[in-house]
């Protein structure tokens, strides 16, 4: 039984990222998940709609909930339909985001008018405390109309501001103003919404259009001809041109014998009828599922929805799997949910520290084994949905040191069993998956290569062999904290493993035996010691590789092996910093509280790589500037530099796990300082 | 005396000098990294990284904050090897190490060789254009050309560094004397009419006396150029034949005659003539569809040497430069609505060497952590038995 329960916490942890797959499908009366997974083509990719309903609110309000002004929660591609179909009800949606006050007030927003009024006291409680928003965040395009032209002066003037030295307001104006733009594109981009019914409105315009031909070729000749006719027709030019200018997605799709790649706005394709005499059919389709999805109609939307995509099926079938296993993809939220399990991995980690350590050992593993496997499985769903390699951009970096830390801790866990390793990879994949989710805030993550960046080759190894570095560096440090934090404040270090897992002081060194790896009589502090050491020659040889291949092939590019960008930099430091604490091991310099003080100051080097030079702005590699991040990574840093402190600054006989038995501190203890180097 | 020694030789060859060094390595480049934002890429090499002391201009005067590259990186060399000397004892174990070792030399080495010898220039071609020359993004000359003969040119170009205040130059071939009136590293011109009480022009020939110049302060910024301007008076034995303005901003050539010869004058990049020409034959730009997002550029050019032996089409494009007696074109950029398309052309007689330190540090490497692993292995499979 004892040895039953982990793996049934397992198959619990499976269940629950896994379930991701299968809840919240076709509820609703009308086949969502057919029109969801319409490809269009976007920003050069094509994609289902419901990665554009989604990417669109993450850019607009950070977050993919949209909820009616009923209370009701409705999910993006309901949205999105709402937005494109019936425009009067999705723009009393809360989609806006704005958090500058100045902005706010612009908009006669005040303080005390954007005050969230909860009706039970107990929800005006927790508002009180911080548990419930107290205020809006967030407000509907009816309540921002009114402030158009202004918000457009406004934008202007901050465009006219180099991007680094505009203000925290200019900045939300902007991107308040790239918003509403971003909205207005999809109001326009399947249907005029000015058209109070677009669907009769075409049918009127292709019964006309032969004639309408006929009209406007006499009319351009001089001859005598029907003007109501082609008045209408010239009416029509003008429409189609509006949806066509004030329109973002690419829609329709090739027409048989055109490239792959020449996708049409719907408004373009419509003007198209022009020469092929006929209606388009992504036109018709889009404009018969808003007649339908706006004057309730399930069946007429169905009908369409499932004629169009049979349709799709022989034009670009072949685009059809990618966008399908895309829309799955989107509702199944693999990282969104192995997120959740890093945080549970963590706290469950650090309680088998406390109590009944080897069901809770035991179960951190499998669940941390869970998670990493609906990791594995997104990133490698992204990996084929873009035909690249893991890593291409800011945020699947993030994903992927998360994925790469979190397959390591997963090895020492399997080694050493002390839950040591089920912390670090809980804690460093919520982070890493954490700051994935913040930079999703910037639009589609699957972007198109830039040319000197698109080499399958490179990002295969330099990139993917830098990362690997980033990951371990990471590893090496958080396992470091975990050593300061439990050395400082329990007992913990001290101890050890015996093998059924049960705790015990430590006793005299020699005796007792260790766990399934440890050495004999090792502690868990040497255990940890001997971690961080061989994780770091690790980190040391990943950046080390990788610095140089990313040099081959800035030289195979750029002509130069090195050319001191501030990314390039940033590796390099990171290389300098791990062979500084290998060689400061070596000749005996540090022992191990040394090793994890430095070790520690590894993340705020890897931290800085990967972020830190991005916003300086320059160089070729700046590709991910953000600016929110900035005092993130300052909060990192110094809280990062807290622990060294504390590690540095407090004698190792003050330390909790080392005050009882003094002279077999870490700075005896450790378990082959001097000879160590020669083995990694 | 012999302690004094020993300790001397204990302090290069020691572990503490290389940590004490690599810690310092680490501040210098990141301190070097946030100089960039000042200074810019290119900026911040000499004065960090080429140099044996970093100097900070503090109100004019050169006040020396870091150890700059050179002497970083020497000391480090220095260490490297000394050590290795001085404990020098080969067992197998260590081998992957030292081979490791011997490759990051080698690093070393090439790096400081491609500070020296690296030169990097661009070539910018019309769709359709020849050209035999490329030119350098940094430095500019002063070309006296003499035009009198319809066959060639025989042209004197003088680096825009030696161009300072006050200075006279002069060079065999020029029947004259080079008399720099003024010269701005970085200087805006506008037509005279334009400026209102402008002071009057030093220049007396040319396009110079329409013309206002005003410095500029130096610019590091990548998307910028410095358009050096100077004034120059040319001197004969009989007297001075006037002065001119010249700049990179002015690139039409001045004519004067002078003892029946005719004469062009130009400030102009710095150029570097090749023994055969490029011609662009076709320039292409593909971008993702309904984006701006560039999804490769290529440039299709003619390859024609002098001596007749080689004429040949060659695709340059992203990752894929053409390598040519001992230059190398890379595909950089593109302007003027495509049809203008910029090579980057860079010499660097050492290219070969990182290469070969990789392989070695690759090797290095490998039997270093195979080594490893195996000792890793055969002692966990012991540990094992034993409890």
């Amino acid at each position: 039984m004892k040895k039953l329960l982990p793996w049934l916490v397992f198959a619990a942890g499976l269940v629950f990222v896994g379930a991701g797959l299968f809840t919240g499908r076709e509820r609703s009366a009308y086949l969502l998940d057919e029109f969801a997974h319409l490809p269009v083509l976007l920003n050069g990719r094509i994609k289902p709609v419901d990665t554009v309903a989604r990417t669109s609110l993450l850019s607009m309000q950070d977050r993919q909930r949209v909820m009616s002004p009923e209370g009701r929660e409705i999910a993006p591609i309901e949205w999105l339909l709402d937005v494109a179909f019936n425009g009067e009800k999705a723009d009393g949606y809360r989609t806006f985001k704005i958090d500058n006050p100045d902005l706010l007030s612009l908009i006669g927003k005040t303080e005390d008018n954007i005050k969230i009024e909860y009706d039970s006291t107990a929800k005006r409680v927790m508002a009180v405390l911080g548990f419930l928003p107290s205020r809006y965040r967030r407000f509907t395009y009816t309540e921002i109309s009114p402030y158009l032209a202004e918000l457009e002066r406004q934008a202007q003037l901050a465009q006219s501001v180099e991007n680094a030295q505009r203000s925290g307001f200019q900045k939300a104006v902007l991107s308040l103003y790239n918003s509403l733009i971003t909205y207005q594109q999809l109001k326009y981009s399947f249907v005029l919404p000015e058209s109070p019914d677009f669907l009769a409105e075409l049918h009127g315009f292709v019964s006309a259009l032969p004639k309408g031909i006929e009209a406007v070729r006499a009319k351009q000749a001089g001859q005598p001809h029907d003007e109501a006719v082609a008045q209408q027709m010239v009416d029509a030019v003008r429409r189609f041109e509006t949806m066509s200018r004030f329109g973002s997605l690419l829609a329709a799709p090739p027409l048989p014998g055109a490239p792959v790649t020449q996708w049409r706005k719907i408004g373009d394709a419509l003007l198209d009828s022009f020469k092929t005499g006929e209606l388009n059919v992504a036109a018709n389709t889009y404009a018969t599922l808003g007649h339908a999805w706006r004057t309730g109609n399930p069946e007429q939307f169905n009908q369409a929805v499932t004629r169009y995509r049979d349709h799709l099926l022989g034009s670009v079938g072949e685009r059809m799997d990618k966008s399908n296993a895309e829309l799955r993809f989107n509702q199944a939220e693999p990282f969104y949910r192995s997120m959740i399990l890093f945080l549970v991995v963590f706290l469950v980690g650090i309680a088998s520290w406390f109590r009944a350590p080897y069901f809770l050992s035991r179960s951190a593993f499998f669940l941390l084994l869970a998670a990493f496997i609906a990791t594995t499985a997104g990133i490698a769903t992204r990996m084929w949905l873009e035909g690249r390699p893991p890593v291409t951009n800011l945020y699947s970096s993030a994903l992927f040191i998360g994925w790469a830390a979190v397959a390591l801790c997963l090895i020492l866990e399997a080694i050493y069993k002390n839950a040591v390793g089920a912390v670090a990879g809980g804690a460093i994949g919520f982070c890493t998956l954490l700051i994935a989710h913040h930079l999703s805030f910037g639009g589609d993550t699957m972007e198109m290569m830039r040319a000197v960046l698109d080499s399958n080759f490179w990002l295969a190894t330099h990139v993917v062999v830098i990362t690997l570095g980033y990951a371990s560096t990471f590893l090496a440090g958080f396992l470091a904290i975990i050593y300061i934090l439990l050395g400082t404040m329990t007992r913990w270090l001290s101890k050890q493993f015996d093998r059924n897992l049960s705790m015990q002081a430590a006793p005299a060194a020699g005796a007792g035996a260790g766990g399934p790896a440890a050495r004999k009589g090792e502690t868990n502090g040497e255990a940890i010691n001997r971690m961080v050491y061989g994780i770091i020659c690790f980190a040391t040889l990943f950046s080390l590789i990788g610095t140089i291949l990313g040099g081959i092939w800035a030289d195979q590019s750029w002509g130069r092996f090195w050319g001191w960008d501030p990314k390039e930099n940033g590796a390099m430091i990171i290389v300098i910093w791990n062979a500084l604490i290998l060689h400061a091991r070596w000749g005996g310099m540090v022992k191990a509280r040394g090793l994890m003080n430095l070790a520690v100051f590894g993340n705020v080097v890897t931290a800085w790589s990967w972020f830190g030079t991005n916003m300086l702005g320059i160089g070729l590699h700046s590709y991910g500037f953000m600016e929110a991040a900035f005092k993130w990574l300052v909060a990192f840093v110094v809280c990062q530099i807290a622990i060294i402190l504390l590690g540095a600054l407090l004698p190792t006989e003050k330390w909790k796990s080392f005050r009882s038995i003094a002279p077999r501190g870490p700075s005896s203890g450790s378990p082959r300082p001097q000879t160590a180097g020669s083995a990694s | 005396m012999r302690e004094i020694g020993k300790s001397f030789v204990q302090f290069f060859v020691s572990l503490k000098l290389t940590v004490v060094l690599l810690a310092i390595s680490v501040l210098l480049v990141f301190f070097a990294t946030l100089d960039q934002t000042n200074l810019g890429i290119w900026g911040i090499q000499h004065k960090w990284f080429q140099s044996f002391i970093v100097l900070q201009d503090v109100k004019g005067i050169p006040v020396p904050i870091f150890p700059g590259g050179y002497f970083v990186g020497g000391l480090l060399f220095f260490n490297l090897i000394a050590a290795h000397i001085y404990r020098f004892k080969f067992t197998w174990k260590k081998a992957g190490l030292l081979l490791t070792h011997f490759g990051l030399i080698i690093l070393l080495v090439g790096e400081l060789l491609s500070g020296l010898w690296q030169e990097e220039y661009h070539m910018r071609l019309d769709n359709g254009e020849t050209k035999n020359y490329s030119e350098s993004p940094h430095f500019d000359e002063l070309a006296i050309v003499n035009a009198s003969d319809p066959e060639w040119d025989d042209v004197v170009a003088i680096p825009a560094q030696l161009l300072k205040r006050g200075k006279t130059l002069q060079h065999p071939k020029l029947p004259f004397r080079v008399v720099v009136k003024d010269f701005y590293p970085n200087a805006q011109l506008q037509m005279r009419n334009q400026v209102p009480n402008a002071a009057p022009s030093p220049a007396t020939a040319g396009f110079g006396p329409e013309i206002v110049a005003t410095p500029l302060p130096v610019t590091y910024r990548q998307d910028e150029r410095n358009l050096s301007t100077a004034y120059v008076e040319l001197v004969g034995p009989q007297g001075s034949l006037g002065t001119w303005l010249v700049s990179t901003n002015i690139e039409q050539p001045q004519s004067f005659d002078y003892e029946g010869k005719t004469w062009r004058l130009v400030l102009r990049p710095e150029r570097l003539y090749t023994h055969f020409t490029v011609q662009l034959v076709k320039f292409s730009h593909d971008r993702y569809a309904g984006t701006e997002i560039p999804k490769n550029f290529s440039s299709k050019v003619r390859l024609k040497t002098d001596d007749g032996h080689t004429d040949r089409e060659v695709l340059i494009y992203m990752n894929n430069p053409l390598r040519f007696q001992g230059l190398t074109f890379y595909q950089s950029g593109f302007e003027n609505n495509d049809r203008t398309s910029i090579l980057q052309v860079v010499r660097n007689p050492s290219w070969l060497l990182p290469y070969v330190a990789c392989l070695i540090l690759f090797v290095g490497l490998t039997l270093h952590f195979g080594i490893s692993l195996v000792a890793f292995a055969s002692k966990r499979s012991r540990s094992l038995a034993v409890a």
